[in-house]
């Protein structure tokens, strides 16, 4: 999902700035908030930028004979907000960019959109509508990473299908030409991410139980009571 | 839920290494050019230079890594330091935790 620097025109590159930014600005602030309020949740924050991180980090193979990675976003926008990831996302973003030329400066703000505005919002979306459902947390919290995922390589598609609409078919076949190239190989990264999802989840809900019901993770449970 | 957790945290492990170890064994026709497992980032590129073979980028990064080991390098050294963090701040929940663990504990192991 990395548009590589200077892969859009400077036009496209300063809209999606622009349209990142709130968002980024909103999570820094919601960071600070959080600290303030509740200095267990510190760590937590940590962990959802690491698990994003390692998450990033890894280019899998996938059925169509491409390799992709995951982004971890869906994770800290369960625990915490969307635009917390929005924050975080934004220093993965940034370290890749300027340490791996993976992405750039100039796509910084198209990559956060996808990665760190879309992905999240699904996510949080998706894990809240499964809690009030009463759908099981953990198929929530599978369903809200899988297609946080997934969504976050739409996106993608759909910024580069506008930046070069194809010359006979327009934005639909160019959509359909790079979104061949990201979704497809995704489904089953989004797969995997979602699953992962769920263990490092699993794991904080018996270890840091504490802090997430602090957090109003489980809403699920303070509807019932 | 803790109950089974361990079991199906492995269970939901194996299923992920599963779903990236199969491709690699499955047979592919790496047509167009696409070399065996190229990234999907590159690929993108390609694609953009096909319809708008005029597109200059107009930036270029300050620094690339100069092989693509030393990006390997730089990719492992992402993930070793989330999975660093999150294996610290695990352990010392765990640490923190046991005891009430032991009390709430499925069956006490002790006595």
């Amino acid at each position: 999902m990395h548009i590589m620097e200077g892969f859009l025109p400077a036009t496209h590159a300063a809209a999606w700035t622009a349209a990142s930014a709130p968002f980024v600005v909103h999570g820094v602030r919601s960071i600070q908030k959080t600290v303030k309020e509740n200095p267990e949740a510190k760590m937590l924050l940590g962990v959802s930028g690491a698990f994003s991180f390692v998450l990033s980090a890894l280019k899998l193979p996938s059925v169509t004979g491409s390799s992709s990675h995951p982004t971890g976003a869906g994770l800290g926008a369960i625990l915490f907000r969307p635009t917390v990831m929005s924050a975080l996302g934004t220093i993965v973003l940034l370290f890749q960019a300027l340490l791996l030329a993976h992405g750039g400066i100039t796509t910084l703000g198209a990559n956060v959109f996808s990665m760190a505005v879309v992905g999240p919002f699904v996510a949080y979306g998706i894990y809240r509508l499964g809690q009030r459902l009463n759908i099981p947390t953990t198929v929530s919290v599978f369903l809200a990473a899988a297609l946080a995922d997934l969504s976050t390589y739409v996106t993608t598609s759909v910024q580069l299908a506008l930046a070069f609409p194809d010359p006979v078919g327009g934005f639909m076949a160019s959509f359909v030409k790079f979104s061949t190239i990201f979704a497809v190989t995704q489904i089953p990264l989004a797969i995997s991410e979602g699953f992962i999802t769920v263990v490092i989840f699993n794991t904080l809900a018996k270890y840091s139980g504490h802090e997430l019901s602090l957090l109003n993770v489980f809403h699920k449970k303070e509807v019932k009571a | 839920m803790s109950k089974f957790s361990i079991r199906n945290n492995i269970l939901l492990i194996a299923a992920a290494v599963l779903l990236s170890a199969l491709p690699l064994f499955m047979s592919h026709h790496f047509s167009e050019g696409n070399a065996a497992f190229s990234g999907t980032d590159d690929q993108a590129e390609a694609a953009i230079q096909e319809i708008n073979p005029d597109y200059k980028p107009w930036f270029q990064s300050f620094w690339e890594p100069p092989s693509s080991e030393i990006e390997s390098l730089l990719f492992a050294l992402q993930a070793t330091l989330g999975a660093g963090f999150i294996g610290y701040y695990i352990g010392q929940k765990r640490k923190r935790s046991n005891p009430l663990d032991t009390k709430l504990g499925k069956e006490p192991s002790v006595q």
